[in-house]
């Protein structure tokens, strides 16, 4: 037997005058660190194995339970931190690639939180959200450069497809696969009564969630898993996956441990084995690829749907929007380097890519630029942690936001990284039943609602406060945005003034 | 009538609802000292049978036709009139358990006296269904005899 | 101190509009006296006119109306516009000494028709061409600002009271079918004569009163189809959408005054089918040019006067109307003041835009 080479992370601590023994978190943790002395009454605790995820502490009646952080102190090196001679031991343990879950948690700037929003005074009023209308309706789709009418009320232009939405947040692509059914349809379920869209990832639509096809965005990744003509038509429109902020350059990978039965006839894969995407699409090795794909996309669903492409945000992510809008994509999704995960090597995750807030102002820039950004819509993804950051997003030039971490988080996620396992304690991330079950959609379908709700509210408060009462003319208005505490740089890149000016 | 009924495709097997039915059925009402301090100790009336593939929360029926009641020899087992709560009168009850034998769904707990759900005495949610964290058990009048 | 353009200046006003659908004449004195009344809605700082069939003598001519700050713009703007239009008559505007404006800069005004020739290299159409030449000027020549490009009419502005730039122009020697004013209330001094309203463009002219919210939304969208923003005020905005729908996409003036003041979307949701398809599609296309935040707008043209208020209705604009002639005012008292017994007086409502047509020679436009 070997030894470990590093301590554990977590210690769970058990308070014994509040522990009734009751044995709820011995039955809950799925890594088995709660277990029963012999006399099957006391409940002992082994915390190598824990991951931080709180099943346990939030669900013993008495709040027993909390979770330290190991301290196990290594001699004081700047550069050769724990964390990184930790990760070498576990490589020289496996020969492996080092796998993590959700999106970096490395302390890169966060720009969202180096903006402030303006407010209006004296010169222009502030509308009041509680008895105006607010508007948040966005309307995605390619759009003509101009109408054409018969007269006033009378309208003759021929309109692409378009989809419209009741809020500017949408679900971002989580596979079935990388999370489980009941989570899926808790977000197809939330989906549907905020008149939102979900996407359903490189997964395909399971069969149980045919009746929310009309909510759903369907995904042509780069495995083109489960991609035929059916799928194609049960959905609100079709997404071709390029890339993912959380892992740029490389396919979707789905850990053999959460490749069970369904997830094999959904997918077409044997039981158990990696679902590796390829890292390019096979056929698109250029941009007049892209083209083809999106027409014959287009031409299989009778134009009928929106065709947008999902692009990660790397460092010409400007030059390659472009190239994707006049290829023909209705939709742009551009995913920011803190976009999460299912599962992706550490190091990709923590090192490619560039952040959404400096990709989506770099785009949305160069598309006005050129002339075309009216004609297309701009999604925009990678880390939206509040209603605030949705609006800076938006006063940057986005049409509307995906969203993923936010609503798992809604259903229980504690954003303990470790997805790739498929242990995930609330039945999130994970295809076993016992696990799954814990995840009722009836239950979690409206926490995701309340959140979007609240979310929509504030949105409408900050609105208000600015004096506008139409998100049409949030969207790109960077003046009201001022930067704090960023070089000339960053602030010629946002394009926004600093505070003060 | 509104009985609890149990899902078991949403059962985790937390065994919660013991905990907070003997909790309700203690003296103190407190949860540590329930599970902790009290003698004797109170029992919960709720029974989690199955495991963590497969689990549903066990209980008394308040059947139309109560077994147990046919079978009480001193009167003490009886259905409320209005309620349709199956209850025992403490007072009356010796403790011989021919309920307990004839009960069909093995929901009678020994004890001095028989020990068996009371819906919590209460027109309102029992403590097992409120505090139920999945929405496994559900307070519901959903017709049948049992 | 930055200057209007190189900083954007919030600011409040007053507005006043007199119009003769039939083309009758109107003094300028009756202009003056209507926003005079207004004196305390400006602070001084910025007033201005826009005036309409002031030029029969040269009405088939681009009348520009030049400010210059030194020789060496003067010169250079000069020989620019001579080698871009065939330039007929050149003179100083005739200017009273008025107390109150002072350090002003020389100002000038040319008649004249596009140059066939350059136009023709250039492969644009005539108001094309005149929209980027008056462009290249206010952008590339330090000094030299042309503030009005339009045919038989002008603008006339400065810093100072509306009623005081009115005497200092003259404005009373001129006779017009179609008068507009406007006093400004800036924020802070810019100084600068080119800030003052009207906004013109070709022979729009836009006196606004109010501060759009919407601003940097609306002027990232237009720019995108080659106009500058360079002015950085709400005014110049607004004209150039307007400009750019009613020119380069050929909508008519009301489905333009749609765009900038689209009805809300539960209105929209209870509308009849093609009435819904109408606003829905004008929204989808042209989110970027709706209008949000306090307006009251008077756009002027050759075919006649808009007035259009935002959506909210948070400015106030009143309207009425006697004979061939319809008044437009920031209050009601300034237009009583210069018609006293109007046969019809009403607020004009939020998104309801007024248009007046002009039928010269009898000729309706609608």
């Amino acid at each position: 037997m070997s030894i470990n080479y590093i301590p554990r992370r977590f210690t769970v601590v058990r308070d014994k005058e509040l522990c009734i023994n009751c044995g709820c978190c011995v039955r809950q943790c799925s890594n088995e660190c709660h277990y029963f002395a012999d006399d099957g009454k006391t409940a002992l605790v082994n915390s190598n194995a824990c991951v931080a995820c709180h099943r346990c502490v939030d669900m013993c009646p008495t709040g027993a339970l909390r979770i330290e952080k190991y301290v196990c102190d290594y001699r004081e090196n700047a550069n050769w931190t724990p964390q990184y001679q930790q990760e070498i031991c576990r490589q020289a343990a496996t020969g492996g690639v080092l796998l993590s879950g959700m999106g970096t948690p490395k302390p890169y700037p966060i720009y969202w939180d180096k903006i402030l929003l303006n407010a209006s005074q004296v010169t222009n009023p502030s509308i009041d959200p509680l008895r105006e209308p607010m508007e948040i309706r966005t309307i995605l789709g390619r759009k003509p450069e101009k109408i054409t009418v018969e007269k006033k009320g009378k309208s003759t232009v021929d309109m692409p497809p378009q989809v419209i939405l009741e809020t500017p947040i949408m679900f971002s692509a989580m596979s079935f696969g990388s999370i489980s059914l009941n989570a899926q349809k808790s977000l197809a379920m939330a989906a549907k009564n905020l008149g939102t869209l979900f996407n359903t990832g490189e997964g395909g639509l399971h069969p149980d969630l045919r009746d929310y096809t009309d909510c759903a965005i369907v995904q042509v990744a780069s495995g083109r898993f489960g991609v035929h003509k059916d799928y194609l038509q049960n959905s609100r429109f079709i997404e071709i996956k390029i890339g993912q902020g959380a892992k740029p350059g490389i396919g979707g990978h789905l850990p053999g441990e959460k490749v069970n039965v369904e997830v094999s006839n959904a997918r077409m894969i044997p039981e158990g084995s990696d679902a590796i995407s390829p890292a390019p699409h096979h056929d698109i090795y250029s941009i007049e690829d892209l083209r083809q794909l999106i027409w014959s996309l287009k031409q299989a669903t009778h134009n009928e749907k929106p065709v947008s492409v999902k692009i990660a945000a790397v460092h010409n992510v400007a030059a390659i929007a472009s190239g994707c809008a006049r290829a023909g994509a209705d939709i742009i999704a551009i995913d920011g380097f803190r976009g999460g995960t299912g599962a992706a090597p550490t190091r990709i995750r923590d090192n490619v890519g560039i952040p959404i807030e400096l990709a989506l102002a770099a785009a949305d820039q160069r598309l006005r630029d050129e002339g075309i950004r009216s004609s297309i819509s701009l999604v925009a993804a990678g880390s939206f942690r509040c209603s605030a950051d949705i609006v800076k997003a938006i006063a940057l030039g986005a049409d509307a936001c995906y969203c993923a971490s936010a609503p798992l988080i809604a259903m229980g996620c504690h954003m303990c990284q470790t997805c790739n396992t498929g242990k995930c304690n609330w039945g999130i991330a994970t295809q076993r039943p016992e696990l799954v079950k814990r995840l009722n959609p009836d239950i979690m379908h409206e926490r995701v609602e309340n959140l979007i709700n609240a979310w929509n509210h504030e949105i409408k408060e900050i609105m208000g406060g600015m004096g506008i009462n139409s998100v049409d003319s949030l969207r790109g208005n960077r003046l009201m945005l001022r930067g704090i505490g960023l070089t000339e740089k960053e602030l010629e890149i946002l394009g926004i003034k600093h505070a003060g000016e | 009538m509104k009985k609890v009924y149990a899902k078991e495709e949403l059962c985790l097997n937390c065994r919660l609802c013991e905990v907070y039915c003997k909790t309700a059925h203690s003296q103190s009402k407190d949860i540590i000292k329930a599970n902790k301090f009290e003698s004797p100790e109170p029992v919960s009336r709720v029974t989690v049978c199955g495991d963590k593939m497969l689990s549903a929360a066990v209980n008394c029926r308040h059947c139309d036709s109560p077994k147990c009641v046919e079978a009480c020899i001193t009167g003490a087992m009886q259905k409320d009139k209005k309620t349709g709560i199956v209850w025992v009168d403490e007072d009356k009850c010796i403790g011989c358990m021919t309920c307990l034998a004839v009960c069909p769904f093995g929901c009678i707990k020994t004890g001095k006296f028989a020990v068996k759900c009371d819906l919590c005495r209460t027109e309102d949610e029992p403590a097992c269904v409120k505090n139920c964290p999945n929405r496994a058990l559900v307070y519901a009048d959903l017709g049948g005899g049992e | 101190m930055l200057k209007e353009g190189q900083i954007r200046i919030p600011s409040g006003c007053a507005i006043a509009a007199i119009i003769d659908r039939k083309g009758g004449m109107i003094n300028g004195s009756e202009i003056i006296k209507s926003i005079a009344l207004m004196h305390d809605r400006s602070n001084g700082l910025g007033g201005g006119f826009a005036a309409y069939g002031i030029y029969p003598e040269h009405k088939d001519d681009y009348a520009f109306h030049i400010f210059y700050e030194n020789s060496e713009a003067h010169k250079a703007c000069e020989d620019f516009l001579f080698r871009h239009f065939n330039i007929d008559a050149a003179e100083r505007i005739p200017t009273r000494k008025v107390d109150s404006i002072e350090n002003g800069p020389d100002i000038w005004r040319y008649f004249g028709r596009v140059n066939r020739v350059r136009m023709n290299n250039s492969r644009l159409d005539e108001g094309e061409y005149v929209v980027q030449c008056v462009t290249k000027v206010n952008s590339a020549f330090d000094g030299a600002y042309i503030f009005s490009s339009g045919k038989n009419m002008g603008c006339f502005k400065a810093v100072g009271y509306p009623e005081d730039v009115g005497e200092f122009y003259m404005l009373d020697k001129y006779d017009a079918y179609l008068w507009t004013a406007h006093g400004r209330f800036p924020t802070n001094t810019p100084g600068w004569w080119g800030g003052a309203h009207p906004f013109n463009i070709l022979d729009w002219s836009i006196v606004h009163n109010g501060e759009i919210s919407s601003y940097d939304t609306n002027r990232r969208y237009i720019e995108q189809f080659g106009y500058k923003c360079t002015m950085q005020t709400d005014t110049e905005v607004i004209t150039y959408l307007f400009d750019h729908l009613i020119r380069h996409h050929g909508l008519p003036l009301n489905v333009a005054a749609d765009v900038l003041t689209a009805p809300e979307w539960d209105e929209i949701d209870r509308m009849d089918k093609g009435k819904k398809e109408y606003f829905t599609n004008l929204r989808a296309i042209y989110s970027g040019a709706l209008v949000n935040g306090p307006f009251s707008v008077i756009l002027g043209s050759n075919k006649g006067l808009l007035a259009v208020n935002d959506r909210l209705k948070l400015r106030s604009l009143t309207a009425a109307t006697k004979g061939s002639r319809a008044y437009f005012a920031s209050e009601e008292s300034a237009i009583r003041i210069i018609c006293p017994d109007p046969e019809k007086v009403w607020s004009v409502s939020g998104a309801d835009p007024v248009f007046i047509p002009l039928e010269l020679d009898g000729k309706g436009e609608d």
